[in-house]
């Protein structure tokens, strides 16, 4: 069922690797971001934010800072108190004893990490608020911090919140097949002690808002850097208190989000207020330095993992301990993370009979933690993969090996692994056999052997994953405690011109389904591709939707779009065989026309009947004027992308460094709109996952101070330290998708992590390393080989 | 990227600069600005005064002089890095040159400016120290001539006196035999050197005749390694002796070695050696080529 | 005290008053309201604030507009001609070189720069051309055939 990608290019639009329509602005300059808006009358808020990581704030004197040049105003917290209302968790996990704690866009009497909202300065100019900023006094009487998500779970921690005793935000637990008995029967069990570390998205535009406020109608218009233009209206309407239809969210060109884009954060909040008080519009646009202590982070697990085997390397069980940082205060999604979308992962593609996994989120003193391109699955991936490669060591057998005996077979509909979920399709042999025959693995251990002869180390690392994506069936979010639905919607509407418009409830920030949307309708349809419009971003003219995340964005809206297209051509099947004086059931389509059966020159094109319906002069009895349809899509089931990740690394002995050499991805994402679209993203996605292995973490020191402030000491990656990566694929559609379509978005960052962090350790054999924390920095690396050449 | 106002003014000779720096206390003097405004932005600095250099045409270009090159402080990286006098004659200054920050920051970033900043893990100190450069300091009543060894005295300082300018940077050229070279261990994030190594090795049939090395990046400031430059000399130019020589940068480095979260002091301190050897077979292969 | 000063944008001359503290990337933005120049961080570090200065590509957050008195700058605005996209951007479209785009104008101008000082650079000097801009879409793969098929199709213009 599995298909090579190699198969000749398809004559089709869909699945053809076009080039994008959204290019041409954005190669010109003339695409508009959040900050490129200026309204007339706009001022500018500036942001004043806790340098400490804890404390009671004693007293704020603003006296100063109102008095300074361009000033209009300064707010605090005791100014929006009563006024906003606590920023709202919006995933509260049943049956983990969750507590929230109130959120305020600007702190009242206690700050809870470095960079926590304190008061705004609005101002003529930007500079102007800068200038005042310096100017506000605030007493702090400082607290202790803790930053450990372990530690803080420790009695006798600092303690962030009253709610939340010990600081545990909830205790959740998966559980399926007899985990003690498991164990009991082990030939071998591995053990690890993971620290996921903390990442800071860093999507090159950093957030922004501006919003504009007429009290004379109550309306609000907010230009906003989002994934999710109709749930920052929903939460917008929930903190402001003006009403969702008085409230426009538009989020226009967007600079990437990776997660770090989901949630309403303070300044979106602050500068709404500030709008609504001045009756002025207010920009605000964070600096970088600003983004990484006040936008969310990502990450942050403390993992205890063990896996249960026989002795011919067979699993019988995996069982974790997890605390997950949470940072100050729940973020929207946050508490979904840690555990729906990483816990219900720990099958990943084998056949696990028995597992167990408790979850800790736990507050600490730093920024809160959120969705980063993975979001709890590359945190799974990565405990499987390495307990998988413990167990190959322990055994002395191939990891490739081990792999194999314990992969689920291929299935086409319907996989029930033991956390409870179903996945769609699957052929996870496939994609091991083609990422492997790809690298030449064989050819390779036998390089890897002479390298060594001449003290060389060079390392192969692979990892299998399965993701869920498709977020999903809106009655699953509700069981699992999603404040809202997970469905998608699209209205296609057909011009009299034959020209088509759809509009998407999805909103894509690089992903470019103005451009595979477009695809989607022009092939369904028969029409050109540049005779689509795909209009998304802007709550006043899109239909409801619940953002894109989470890979979801063409696994629902994808969906939604192709079920509204085809009700369309059922109306104009319905409009043809009026006209042709047919049978429905004659009614034959092909390419475009619809025409009687047997007699092709009988035939109506698409934009003839779009003409028709639209002018409407001869409808049939009872049928409604216009080529229009909308679709809500609630999907049936989650979908279950995966593939097979190898790195080839080579470890410098002397400094510790590591050189990536080789990358090849082999994703399964089901059938594909785009290619060379699909290949972008896993590029991206690749070397994000990269960086986590090799370069990027956020460090607190012991006082909450985030030593990792800007882009001189947190490390994203860059060109010159990359190979090219060796993009493949299998085509396993989604049985229950309209498309056969999965998703892409995170495929390559949950993935490569792991694939080179076994690759490094692989390398490492020599010295019999084991385990090295994340980032493999050369310190770290070289540290562990010293110990290994002492042992 | 909001800084504090200050006021600016502009020097086209420096004379003007002169009269400006003593009519201005607390300004500073602006070059390329790749030192200054990064600091402005983040109003780590916040002088009343800045001082523009940039239009003083003297100070800007590369000439012979005598066995040396007089490199004006206003030449930028790109220009040091480019030119064919420097790579053919120090080509350890032409390769750090190369490396520091990114083509940007090269096109702008000037050597003055860089060392009268004298960032400790900077490139180019490690690699003036190393080849025994000079910095022309000139002040209201002339010049003088300050050895590199002498001019950077500490995390960010020098021995630059307030009101003097960083005029050029003499550079003594290698001759037939003698190569020279920098490598670099880069931060991965800012580019910086987290350990340095510059050397310049006279090969005599086979011999290192003359040694010279310095290190930069782990110490509050470039400094010369003189304990490896003693045992080298005299040694055959080949891999064990640079080995063995490299070893003793330990006792060159002192105790202030600097730490951070990317990288202790003890690994730094380890990694001494490995970059001073690999500097030191680099300049002794190019000196076999020269 | 504002400082008067004359740059000619994209070939046409721009005079304004401007705080000496104003950045260039701040002035083409905010004064001038050419907003394709993009901020991306506050260190010099992300390369989304390229521009050309006297033809040469610059990081136009870490220069003054006052630096800039007197000299031509071109942006990403300036860089297509009567509608007609540079071999560069028609490479990065091409090649699938950007998402988001947020990175791309400076990116284009850090390719410009490559191809300027050595018109076939091979992949590897590529990648080392644009070690000072970040992407965080491409993982900069495109971006690398972009500006190989940029160079094989005769340059950056």
């Amino acid at each position: 069922m599995s298909v090579a990608a190699t198969a000749p290019a398809p004559a089709r639009v869909f699945g053809s690797g076009i080039r994008r329509r959204e290019d041409p602005r954005l190669l010109t300059g003339t695409a508009l971001y959040t900050a490129d808006f200026t309204l007339p009358g706009q001022a500018y808020a500036a942001i004043l934010r806790s340098p400490h990581a804890h404390a009671r704030i004693r007293t704020i004197d603003t006296a100063r800072a109102k008095a300074a040049p361009g000033v209009v105003a300064v707010f605090t917290g005791a100014d929006s108190d009563g006024v906003l209302k606590p920023i709202p968790c919006a995933w509260l996990i049943p049956n983990s004893n969750l507590k929230t704690a109130p959120y305020r866009p600007m702190a009242t009497d206690t700050v809870r990490f470095v960079g926590d909202a304190v008061a705004v300065v609005v101002a003529d100019s930007d500079h102007q608020a800068y200038d005042a900023l310096e100017l506000i006094d605030v007493d702090y009487a400082p607290l202790p911090a803790v930053v450990d998500p372990q530690k803080a779970a420790e009695a006798g921690a600092p303690h962030l919140h009253e709610e939340a005793p010990g600081n545990i935000a909830f205790h959740w637990t998966v559980a399926g097949g007899d985990i003690d008995a498991a164990f009991t029967s082990a030939d071998v069990v591995v053990r690890d002690r993971i620290v996921q570390q903390r990442l800071i998205p860093t999507a090159m535009e950093p957030r922004g808002a501006l919003a504009q406020y007429v009290p004379a109608t109550g309306e609000l218009t907010l230009w906003n850097t989002t994934q999710n233009p109709h749930i920052v209206r929903f939460i917008m309407s929930v903190v402001t208190g003006v009403p969702e239809d008085r409230l426009r969210v538009i989020a226009p060109e967007v600079g990437g989000g990776f997660g770090s884009k989901i949630p309403q954060i303070q300044g979106d909040f602050i500068t709404v207020f500030c709008a609504m008080q001045l009756g002025r519009p207010v920009k605000w646009v964070e600096t970088r330095s600003e983004n990484y202590v006040s936008t969310t982070h990502g990450r942050d697990h403390v993992q205890e993992v063990e896996l249960a085997a026989t002795t011919d390397g067979r699993i019988l069980g995996v069982r974790a301990t997890v605390w997950a940082g949470m940072g100050g205060y729940l973020s929207t999604a946050a508490p979904g993370i840690p555990t729906i979308l990483h816990g219900l992962m720990l099958s990943g593609p084998y056949q696990i009979p028995a597992i167990k996994e408790d979850v800790y989120g736990v507050y600490t003193t730093t920024t809160p933690v959120e969705a980063y391109r993975g979001a709890g699955r590359p945190e799974a991936t990565y405990m499987l993969e390495r307990l998988v490669d413990l167990l190959a060591d322990e055994i002395k057998a191939d990891p490739v090996e081990v792999r194999r005996r314990n992969l689920i077979p291929p299935f086409e509909n319907g996989h029930a692994v033991a956390t409870g979920l179903t996945y769609d399709s699957g052929d996870y042999q496939g994609a091991l056999d083609t990422a492997l025959a790809q690298i030449g693995y064989d050819n390779l251990r036998t390089e890897q052997a002479a390298a060594r002869a001449k003290g060389r180390y060079i390392g192969i690392g692979v990892s299998m994953y399965v993701e869920i994506c498709g977020l999903g069936p809106s009655q699953v979010a509700g069981a699992v405690g999603f404040q809202g639905g997970l469905w998608e919607s699209a209205i296609v509407r057909f011009h009299p011109s034959g020209k088509v418009h759809v509009f998407v409830g999805i909103s894509p920030h690089g992903q470019g389904e103005e451009t595979t949307f477009a695809q989607v309708v022009a092939d369904e349809l028969g029409v050109a591709v540049t005779d689509v419009k795909v209009v998304h971003g802007d709550t006043e003219n899109t239909p409801m939707g619940w953002g894109t995340y989470g890979s979801r964005a063409t696994a629902v809206g994808g969906a939604a779009l192709a079920i509204a297209t085809r009700k369309i051509k059922e109306k104009a099947r319905l409009l043809t065989s009026h006209l042709l004086e047919a049978a429905v059931e004659d009614i034959d389509y092909a390419d475009g026309k619809f025409f009687v059966r047997g007699s092709p020159d009988k035939a109506k094109t698409i934009q003839d009947i779009a003409l028709m319906a639209n002018v409407a002069w001869n409808l049939p009895q009872g049928m409604e004027a216009g080529l229009e349809a909308s679709s809500f899509y609630d999907p049936p089931n989650f979908t279950y992308p995966f593939g097979t990740h190898i790195a080839v690394v080579e470890v410098d002995p002397e400094t510790g460094h590591v050189e990536l050499k080789r990358y090849v991805a082999v994703d399964d994402c089901g059938r594909q709109i785009n290619p060379t679209i699909v290949e972008g993203q896993v590029h991206g996605g690749v070397v994000q996952g990269i960086g986590q292995a090799l370069w990027e973490q956020a460090v607190y020191d012991q006082n909450g101070q985030l030593l990792t402030g800007s882009l001189i000491d947190y490390a994203i990656p860059r060109a010159d330290l990359l190979p090219d990566i060796d993009v493949r694929s299998t085509v396993t559609p989604s049985p229950h998708h309209p498309l056969g379509v999965k998703g892409i978005g995170e495929a390559g960052t949950i993935a490569s992590t792991a694939a080179v962090y076994n690759a490094v350790i692989d390398a490492l054999e020599p010295f019999t390393v084991r385990s090295i924390q994340m980032p493999l920095t050369p310190e770290r690396v070289w540290r562990a080989i010293t110990a290994g050449k002492g042992a | 990227m909001f800084a504090a106002n200050f006021e600016y003014l502009r020097a086209t000779s420096l004379a003007e600069a002169h009269r400006l720096l003593a009519a201005n206390p607390g300004a500073k003097l602006l070059a390329g600005g790749h030192s200054l405004v990064p600091l402005l932005k983040l109003r780590l600095a916040a002088p009343p005064a800045v001082i523009d250099i940039g239009p003083i045409t003297e100070l800007r270009g590369i000439a012979g002089q005598g066995d040396s090159l007089r490199i004006g402080a206003l030449t930028t990286h790109a220009a040091v890095a480019a030119s064919a006098e420097v790579r053919t004659s120090a080509a350890a200054l032409a390769e750090a040159a190369a490396g520091v920050g990114d083509p940007a920051v090269r096109n702008r970033g000037t050597i003055g400016g860089n060392i009268a900043h004298a960032d400790p893990a900077s490139d180019l100190p490690t690699v003036l120290v190393a080849l025994d450069a000079a910095v022309v300091a000139v002040g209201p009543k002339g010049e003088r001539t300050i050895p590199a060894a002498e001019f950077f005295t500490g995390i960010m300082t020098t021995a630059l006196r307030d009101n003097e300018i960083v005029a050029a940077v003499v550079v003594p050229m290698s001759k037939r035999g003698v190569g020279s070279a920098y490598v670099k261990f880069a931060h991965p994030a800012s580019r910086y050197a987290v350990v340095g190594a510059a050397a310049r090795v006279a090969v005599n049939k086979g011999t290192c005749a003359e040694v010279q090395v310095a290190v930069g990046g782990l110490v509050p400031h470039a400094r010369r390694a003189s304990a490896v430059e003693r045992a080298l000399t005299g040694q055959p130019a080949e891999a064990a002796s640079f080995q063995a020589a490299a070893a003793r940068v330990r006792e060159d480095l002192g105790g202030d070695v600097n730490g951070d979260v990317f990288a202790s002091a003890e690994y730094r301190a380890a990694m001494a050696p490995v970059y001073v050897k690999r500097a030191l077979a680099a300049a002794a292969a190019r000196a076999g080529l020269t | 005290m504002k400082v008067p000063i004359t740059i000619s944008i994209n070939g046409r001359a721009r005079s304004a008053e401007v705080e000496p503290r104003l950045l260039l990337v701040q002035f083409l933005r905010d004064v001038l309201g050419l907003t394709g120049t993009k901020i991306g961080c506050d260190t010099s570090q992300c390369g989304a604030c390229m521009v050309l200065l006297d033809g040469i590509a610059v990081k136009s957050c870490t220069c003054l507009a006052v630096q800039a008195d007197g000299c031509a700058v071109t942006t990403i605005e300036g860089l297509a001609s009567n509608g007609q996209l540079s071999a560069l951007q028609e490479a990065f479209w091409e090649k699938h070189g950007l998402q988001c785009g947020f990175c791309t104008p400076g990116m284009i101008f850090a390719a410009y720069e490559l191809l300027r000082t050595n018109p076939n650079p091979s992949p590897e000097q590529i990648r080392h051309g644009l070690e000072g801009n970040m992407c965080r879409c491409t993982g900069y793969q495109n971006i690398v055939r972009a500006v190989q098929a940029a160079a094989a199709a005769g340059g950056r213009a």
